[in-house]
């Protein structure tokens, strides 16, 4: 029997049909939307004459564009009200189920759907948002769509897709203490550029990944997209199963041990063959900062910068002038820099392990005078666990801002901006220029070097606070 | 929506050499409030293109009045990170239908083809080229020839084929979108998921 892939078997499994000389219709089991990606897929519908093909298979809640402060009021950008009430209104008007702004389940779509068990294993998962990668942490195939194909899915149940590339990306070995598994996807990011897996789909494997939570899978997954990846996932195991075992949408009784059942037959086979096939060794793997404004241009916290040694060209201007916005200059160290807000959230790292690793860190301590500290829960789930064991007062007393639910500041759609010229040493996934508000300096590490960024006040390595 | 078919487009390009140019510059988060899918070309390349208070940046090539038309040169890894459908939008919207480069973001690159701007990868020697002859000559002329699958610098002659699959290519010569070709076989789809 040929050898496949684990992205061979969900991909195969779901080709409606092959197009000669085309891509493939490829179905969608799960549709995620939110309010900034899917109200002009709705307009064309109208335009078109046509409905949702399968409401049940889309679920939809807002958090892009909301503003993190008194999410109880009326929202009151005017632009960001019209974009939620017509979430709203779409998806009354079509039965799609929506986990509004305050209501139990809101959060950001990349938190909330593995939260809830409607990621599982073996699913293809879309998302008009290219951090949908983060889904694959469950062994199901999930990347970021266009708002044409936003529109495809819910006229459809398909979108037109060309089968990626294969590549793997084993880490081996151990972690080391203050070594996380953000810190992994930036070591790889910067060993392969941002553009290093455009073209493939990674499933990332070896021993360092398999011994690491869920949460810990999904952070490493949702940067997939960050090195040109169409998505990444990782193999169901027993730490998936235990997991999902319990949750909402997760099956139940029966149905959970015949889903188990099927969930175990989703790996690569032995012999199965990779376009592409890279190896890492988890104790090369330190805590990791970014210096520039793509994630490749990551560098060890205890690093210099690279020098424009053998750049030329447009490569050397590019590399310059991303070092001019940023304000630094090649060869020089980035530890012991000046840093004036620490950003803790985001669909990378927004999820309850994440506040609990900063909160741990900080207690007891204060945040350096220079430092303005926001940490926003991923979703209201994450801000009640955090509330419920005790982390929200540690943060609080160490100095942090808590704010509600939503992308905030990753992204900076809402008010959420770190202002122009400013450094903010951040847990998401940009540091494009501009990402954080205009003229706003990024600079992306784990949550734990930001908690140590937070209390020194200067880009730190984690692991020389508090060792006593 | 059916969009403008695809043939033969003959124009003056602008050149934007800069490399890993992501959909957050050609398209800041803070414009993508729209409900509509109107307006997006205003705020192309916005922070690159104004300042602060909305004066425009004389240095930045859609400022700089030497260069003009419809097609857009870009450097490598063009349209990288967020999936954001707005930046191509606002490109077509500000009037490129045709964007090269030597290495496209793959999301970018299928949001390009589902709305009808031709995205046209050529080898970085052949983008070298192009931006050599454009800068030195703002007046160059390049011609995109989608049914043949060649670009062609018209000053000198010389071309590079590019490849497109034939199913996208037809949709573009012809105006087509997928969801069109997708409804024609709602039968097929309801009898997969049936089976699911």
């Amino acid at each position: 029997m040929e050898k496949t892939t684990l992205f061979d078997k969900i991909w195969d499994s779901h080709v409606v049909k092959s197009v000669p000389a085309g891509p493939d219709v490829f179905f969608i089991d799960k549709h995620f939307i939110h309010e900034v990606t899917s109200p002009v897929a709705f307009l064309n519908l109208e335009k078109r004459g046509i409905g949702v093909k399968n409401p049940s298979r889309t679920v939809a809640t807002p958090d892009h564009n909301v503003p993190t402060v008194d999410q109880d009021q009326t929202i009151k950008d005017k632009l960001s009200r019209m974009q939620v009430e017509r979430l709203r209104e779409n998806c009354a008007k079509y039965g799609i189920e929506l986990h509004d702004l305050g209501s139990a389940h809101h959060g950001i779509v990349h938190v909330i759907g593995p939260e809830l068990g409607i990621t599982q294993p073996g699913m293809t998962i879309v998302c008009g948002d290219s951090h949908t990668s983060t889904h694959g942490a469950f062994g199901a195939i999930a990347f970021g769509i266009g708002t044409s194909e936003v529109e495809m899915v819910l006229a459809t149940q398909c979108i037109m897709q060309t089968k990626a590339k294969k590549m793997r990306i084993s880490v081996n070995g151990t972690l080391g203490p203050g070594v996380t598994s953000k810190d992994i996807i930036l070591y790889i990011i910067s060993k392969i550029s941002a553009a290093g897996a455009t073209g493939y789909f990674v499933e990332y494997a070896g021993s360092a990944i398999k011994s690491l939570s869920m949460e810990a899978r999904m952070t490493i997954c949702n940067m997939s997209i960050e090195m040109g990846a169409r998505g990444g996932l990782i193999a169901p195991d027993e730490t998936t199963f235990n997991y999902l075992e319990g949750k909402q949408y997760a099956p139940k009784g029966a149905d959970w041990d015949k889903a188990v059942a099927y969930w175990k037959t989703l790996k690569t086979d032995d012999g199965a063959v990779f376009d592409k096939e890279l190896v890492f060794e988890a104790s090369d793997i330190e805590p990791m900062i970014t210096y520039g404004t793509n994630p490749g241009m990551g560098i060890k916290v205890t690093e210099n910068i690279p020098t424009t040694e053998g750049m030329e060209g447009s490569n050397k201007t590019s590399y310059l002038k991303s070092l001019e916005y940023m304000g630094f200059a090649p060869g020089e160290a980035v530890k012991g820099k000046l840093v004036d807000y620490v950003f803790v959230g985001s669909c990378t790292n927004g999820r309850i392990e994440d506040i609990r690793s900063v909160a741990q860190f900080v207690k007891g301590h204060q945040k350096a005078a220079n430092i303005t500290a926001w940490i926003v829960p991923g979703s209201r789930e994450v801000e009640k666990m955090a509330h419920e064991e005790g982390l929200v007062k540690i943060l609080e007393e160490a100095g942090f801002e808590l704010r509600q639910p939503g992308c905030s500041a990753c992204l900076a759609m809402n008010d959420d901006k770190i202002p122009s010229g400013k450094y903010a040493v951040s847990t998401s996934n940009r540091n494009f220029e501009g990402r954080q508000g205009p003229g706003a300096r990024t600079m992306l590490a784990s949550p734990l070097t930001v908690a140590a960024v937070a209390i020194t006040g200067r880009i730190t390595d984690p692991r020389e606070v508090f060792h006593n | 929506m059916a969009y403008d078919k695809f043939t033969i487009l003959r124009s003056t390009a602008v050149p934007l050499p800069t490399e890993n140019v992501d959909t957050d510059q050609i398209i800041p988060a803070r414009f993508l409030k729209a409900t509509e899918r109107e307006g997006f070309g205003d705020n192309l390349f916005r922070d690159w293109r104004y300042d602060v208070e909305g004066k425009p940046k004389k240095d930045f090539v859609l400022n700089d009045p030497t260069y003009s038309g419809k097609i857009l040169v870009a450097g490598k890894n063009f349209g990288s990170g967020s999936s954001r459908e707005h930046a191509v939008w606002a490109i077509y919207d500000y009037g490129f239908r045709c964007v090269v480069s030597s290495f496209f973001a793959d999301i970018f690159k299928n949001n390009c083809l589902n709305i009808g701007v031709l995205p046209v990868t050529v080898s970085a020697e052949f983008a070298d080229k192009l931006f050599a002859a454009i800068q030195s000559d703002p007046s160059t002329e390049i011609e995109v020839n989608l049914p043949e699958q060649k670009i062609k610098l018209l000053s000198t002659g010389e071309f590079e084929s590019f490849d497109i699959n034939e199913y996208k290519k037809d949709n573009m010569t012809n105006g087509f979108d997928d969801i069109d070709y997708l409804l024609n076989m709602s039968s097929e789809i309801d009898a997969f998921a049936a089976s699911k």
